[in-house]
């Protein structure tokens, strides 16, 4: 060590200034350490590894064109009177929150265009999240070791919907206005307190003069600070664990194949995020989003129709909009189920998918290290639950948009909000149902053609007539990618007599996990992957086709 | 079953299961949308009449009576005024079929201006409602934009949101666009309610205010209105901001992954 | 078709020709050899795209300068013409499309320099435990253990309990300094600005209403008087006190309690949904329903606002109204149940 040191010094006097900066740092901070670990880290390539990276590059740009716009807002409900440039609003009364808007949007130049690209990334990271999410839901990549990094995501994206809600908030406008009495009303419907935490978030009663000032320092400062935070955290423990790959040749449980980080990565990642930038910023140049100009100022007594909000509260929009109103009245109390189940059933809905890498663990005792990416027809049933739980996701869009979904394909209001309400409950089932047939029927096909080989669409006529498809045989690479999967056994209920024949109790919750065990890899849940004596049997055998 | 596991392979098959998903696709469609089209009373058109009452009792007597007093297929025309004939006539709302859907929608006009005003000097006859507005009543040069755009949010946003494109009511009935409609017949409307719309008469919602919020919706809602940040999206608000965004800004940054994290041509196999 | 062009496994339907270890035909090959690209045997080719991407990198500086120029030049009032857009801010458009451009043709130059010019050979790296050996385990059990010992935490339980009590304790201060975020509820929520002889006033012209004014199929919305927009609690008060009149004909109306509290068909309403308080105006004169474009709670005017569609709980709350000597209509009193969304207190 000392050696290589004073090697160095005497290097120095003709090293390049590049290498002696680096060496002054590395003194200090220890970057070689670091930098030997990770310069030539290796990322695999896939489309949907990059998902993620959408998401971290909106929330920069978010951040970046967050900073500008807080330069030119005012979070503040003082009434003043409009003198800018847009002529329909001149001598109305608003908030000043909503005048500082209407300067950023028409008398600040550049303004537009960067309320625009931040309204847009936020719209994009949310959407980003939620794809990525489901990427890593149906490759399971969240098994062990990654499950905490699943929570950071999941915290990520429920913070990033209250970001983005509290952001939709800030003009003070008439949508966002009736969005925030649509919130108000939820807090009220909270059982015993709910009217108290209303009186604190509003300073008093609805509007008052103070909520624009607090969204502001939650939506700037409280829940960036923490989405930041768990971002760096997420992205350690990516670089930790390393990313995950598919299967095939060369791709084992102890390696990770890809491109290192330093030059190929960097390269791509780095210009990834000039090119998500990029996009936003041409959307933002040609899509207007949010004109809260043509909305007008907010006032409590004045709505228009299509209120919704942005698509990432549209699920419990959704869930709001076909809930029946439901109200118990008992000893002098109102418990407001009609606005309190759907404000339940949102943090279910959302705390189910949280811990579903939990409860699939512990049904099926699988503890191992995952680090081979699941193709999502091998493991149908966690499969079916995503779809199902998508449905859900999907069906509540729908109902949050059932009057514009009913005005542009000529329906009525009422059967498209009874056709969500009927299918909120069969929409999942069918989805379920379907999924889990389709991942059989695309195992059985994956089998098929490692025993029979593909199908090449060649038809070969034999001399004494017949007719037969050629099938091609599968290379080694391809035999490999398609049985590289494990397939688990049913866990079984330990026996029920013990070995002196007296019956032993088996514990409910042992009981309930043989059985979604049985669900997951029971004997009509997935279909056995060929063996090498099958395979062996048919190739050697002739005149099988 | 065995014939059907065989024909599932079956290079139409992926054509046929398509057509059943569309036919059932739009089966539930049927299902669902309200029954009915507006088809326009073509008859009428060949007949040349000359007054309104001749007019009248071809084209709206069947179902408004032959002396207005209504019936069960059509309401009493007794004081509704000429105003309302204006509206209803002028913008081809009547006649109608009696078969139309859940409301009578706006149609091509088959009447002439002459026409529609003998046909609204007759109904007014029949008994005092409000008169046809005059240019200076309606027009948007004379109107408070501003003003016009606070009465707009509180009497008419609520079910033609924000910027006038019309949003959804009770049971597949509607509130309609208000793009496109002549200031004549914004005016008449608010002052004589047509079908389901409340009307706003000029003792609660002066001359004025009518003016000013066709003022504000001729300088919002016009072909020329600038929209500075670029296409408005229908401007119907959150749900097809949310559309773009997940189908042409997602979609274009998985397309733009894609290509970063494609594998270059090979130089053999190209 | 010649038979020679028919694929090697012709004979061998299945193909057990192409797998190279026999015996073990399901295991791992291992990373398949790197093949090359055009750029890494053809150096023209390389040249190619080593321009390709030095150009992507000058249009975006050309775009920077085009932004800049934009910057200055551009009015921020300009509207232009853009087909298929239509009428839009030359400003915003300029600056986006080139710092679109900009940003766009950075990354597209990163990425093509990524995918033609820069090694493209796949490597793999080897992934290690991430669990601890046994032995660092162990030694950080005993280390534990050792340092606890040393705190004898355990054996002092007095500092202990203590300690711990503090702690729990000590963030109660912050929640208690949370307390003057807002006063209490008490019956705030319970009264408006309402009250017996109050007129009102219509929202339109900001005139006290006489029942001529209302007519049958007309919609109008009214305030307390006294309230005016530029008041200090404008907001607070009309979120609580928006009217909704409608005039019925006195044999349409079901209810009698509405009939009761109407004048001569003249019905006041609360224009607060009683949902989650969206001001609910979508009335429907020849039906009588109105509905909430927020979340389509529908309501009856003809027949007390009960609810017949949607997720409001209750009814809209009526306001009892009559005529004064000179002729208006006003209040004769407030409402007797709260406006607006239904809370815990309520009952």
């Amino acid at each position: 060590m000392s050696t290589a040191t004073n090697d160095e010094s005497r290097a120095r006097g003709k090293a390049p200034a590049g290498e002696r900066i680096a060496d002054w740092a590395d003194g200090r901070l220890g970057i070689y350490s670091l930098a030997k670990a990770n310069m030539r880290k290796i990322f695999p390539d896939h489309w949907s590894f990059m998902l993620g990276e959408v998401c971290m590059y909106s929330f920069l740009i978010i951040i970046l064109t967050g900073v500008y716009l807080t330069l030119f807002f005012h979070p503040s409900m003082n009434e003043v009177e409009y003198h800018g440039s847009y002529v329909p609003l001149q001598g109305q009364l608003m908030s000043e929150a909503f005048n500082s808007t209407l300067h950023i949007s028409f008398d600040v130049r550049g303004g537009l265009l960067i309320r625009q690209i931040h309204h847009w990334a936020a719209l994009i990271f949310l959407a980003g999240m939620f794809v990525h999410m489901m990427r890593v839901f149906f490759t399971g990549a969240f098994r062990k070791p990654r499950e905490i990094n699943w929570l950071f995501g999941f915290l990520l994206f429920v913070l990033g919907m209250f970001t983005g809600f509290t952001g939709y908030s800030l003009p003070d406008d008439l949508l966002s206005g009736t969005g925030v009495r649509f919130t108000e009303g939820a807090i009220l419907s909270m059982p015993i307190v709910g009217t108290y935490i209303s009186f604190f978030l509003f300073g008093g009663q609805f509007p008052g003069h103070d909520f624009v000032a607090r969204f502001y320092s939650i939506h700037i400062l409280l829940l960036p600070g923490i989405m930041l935070g768990l971002m760096v955290g997420h992205l350690i423990l990516v670089f930790y664990h390393k990313h995950t790959q598919f299967a095939g040749p060369g791709k084992t449980e102890k390696n990770v194949v890809g491109m290192p980080l330093l030059p190929v990565y960097m390269a791509k990642a780095g210009g990834f995020f000039f090119l998500v930038f990029g996009v936003i910023a041409v959307i933002a140049a040609i899509t207007q989003i949010n004109p809260i100009w043509a909305m007008g100022p907010y006032r409590p007594d004045q709505v228009s129709t299509g209120a919704q909000p942005d698509w990432y509260m549209g699920f419990a929009e959704g869930l709001v909009r076909y809930m029946p109103g439901w109200e118990i009245n008992f000893w002098g109390h109102t418990l407001v189920l009609g606005v309190f189940i759907p404000l339940v059933l949102f943090g279910l809905v959302l705390g189910v998918i949280a811990l579903y890498p939990f409860i699939e663990s512990w049904v099926t005792g699988d503890k191992d290290e995952h680090h081979i990416l699941d193709r999502p027809r091998n493991a149908p049933t966690r499969t079916a639950f995503g779809v199902a739980w998508v449905t859900v996701y999907m069906i509540g869009l729908v109902g949050g948009g059932n009057d514009i979904i009913a005005t542009h394909f000529h329906l009525s209001i009422n059967d498209v909000t009874w056709f969500v309400r009927i299918f909120f409950f069969a929409g999942p089932v069918i989805g379920f149902i379907v999924t889990k047939r389709i991942c059989l029927a695309l195992q059985r096909r994956d089998r098929d053609k490692v025993l029979h080989g593909r199908e090449t669409g060649i038809i070969k006529r034999l001399p004494h007539g017949e007719f037969i498809e050629i099938h091609e045989g599968l290379s080694q690479e391809q035999l490999h990618t398609l049985t590289a999967h494990h397939q688990y056994e049913p866990a079984e209920i330990g026996a029920t007599v013990d070995e002196n024949g007296v019956e032993r109790k088996v514990p409910a919750g042992e009981k309930l996990r043989a059985k979604l065990s049985n669900a997951y890899y029971g004997e009509d849940n997935q279909i056995p992957k060929p063996t090498v004596e099958e395979y062996k049997e048919i190739t050697s055998g002739h005149g099988h086709h | 079953m065995k014939k059907l596991s065989a024909r599932r392979r079956h290079p139409l098959a992926a054509l046929v299961v398509l057509l059943l998903a569309l036919a059932a696709t739009g089966g539930l469609y049927a299902a669902f949308a309200p029954a009915g089209a507006a088809q326009a009373d073509e008859t009428s058109q060949s007949l040349k009449i000359e007054q309104g009452k001749k007019l009248y009792e071809v084209g709206c007597a069947s179902c408004h009576g032959t002396g207005g007093q209504g019936s069960s297929n059509g309401p009493s025309l007794v004081g509704v005024g000429a105003a309302a004939v204006d509206f209803q006539v002028g913008t081809g709302r009547m006649p109608a079929a009696t078969t139309e859907g859940p409301q009578v929608v706006a149609k091509k006009n088959i009447y002439t201006q002459d026409q529609i005003d003998q046909l609204a000097a007759y109904i007014a006859s029949l008994g005092a409602g409000p008169s046809v507005p005059t240019k200076q009543d309606y027009d948007p040069a004379g109107g408070d934009i501003a003003k016009g755009g606070e009465l707009f949010r509180t009497n008419c946003a609520q079910c033609h949101n924000f910027t006038g494109k019309g949003g959804a009511l009770t049971k597949g009935k509607f509130a309609p666009t208000l793009e496109g409609v002549a200031p004549q017949h914004i005016y008449e409307a608010m002052q004589t309610g047509p079908q389901n719309m409340p009307s706003f008469p000029d003792t609660t919602l002066t001359q004025k205010n009518k003016q000013d919020i066709i003022a504000y919706l001729h300088a919002i809602d016009s072909p020329e209105t600038t929209q500075p940040g670029g296409m408005d999206l229908g401007g119907l608000g959150p749900v097809t901001e949310g559309l773009f965004a997940w189908i042409f800004g997602l979609g274009a940054l998985i397309a733009v992954a894609v290509w970063v994290a494609a594998r270059t041509a090979k130089a053999k196999k190209s | 078709m010649p038979e020679e062009n028919l694929p090697a496994a012709q004979d061998h339907p299945h193909g057990a020709v192409s797998v190279a270890d026999e015996e073990h035909p399901f295991s791992d090959p291992g990373l398949p050899p790197h093949e090359h690209r055009i750029q890494d045997i053809d150096e023209r080719a390389a040249k190619r795209s080593e321009r390709v991407v030095a150009l992507l990198f000058t249009i975006s500086m050309l775009a920077t300068v085009g932004f800049i120029v934009s910057y200055v030049t551009i009015p921020h009032d300009k509207s232009i013409f853009v087909f298929p857009i239509g009428h839009i801010s030359a400003l915003n458009f300029a600056l986006g499309l080139t710092l679109g451009a900009a940003l766009f043709c950075i990354g597209a130059g990163a990425v093509h320099w990524a995918r033609t010019l820069m090694s493209d050979e796949e490597v793999a790296s080897e992934r290690h435990a991430i669990s601890a050996p046994a032995e660092v385990r162990a030694q950080v059990h005993a280390d534990f253990k050792q340092g606890a010992k040393e705190s004898a935490l355990g054996r002092r339980k007095l500092i202990r309990n203590t300690m711990f009590g503090a702690l729990t304790l000590v963030p109660l201060s912050g929640v208690m300094l949370l307390r003057d975020l807002g006063p209490l509820p008490g019956t705030s929520l319970r009264h408006t600005l309402w009250a017996k002889g109050k007129l009102l006033v219509n929202m339109n012209t900001n005139q006290p209403l006489r029942p001529e004014d209302v007519v049958v199929g007309s919609l109008t919305f009214a305030k307390p008087e006294g309230l005016e927009e530029a008041s200090e609690d404008f907001q607070n008060e009309i979120a609580k006190s928006a009217l909704m009149i409608i005039r019925l004909q006195p044999k349409d109306i079901k209810d009698k309690r509405e009939l009761d509290w109407a004048h001569d068909g003249i019905v006041a309403f609360s224009k607060i949904c009683t949902h989650v308080g969206c001001p609910i105006s979508l009335y429907e004169q020849q039906t009588h329903h109105v509905l909430c474009p927020c979340h389509q709670s529908t309501f009856d005017l003809s027949d007390g606002a009960r609810v017949i569609f949607g997720p409001a709980g209750h009814a809209l709350p009526q306001l009892r109204i009559g005529v004064n000597d000179e002729g208006y209509l006003e209040a004769l009193g407030d409402f007797d149940e709260p406006v607006g969304p239904a809370f815990w207190e309520r009952g």
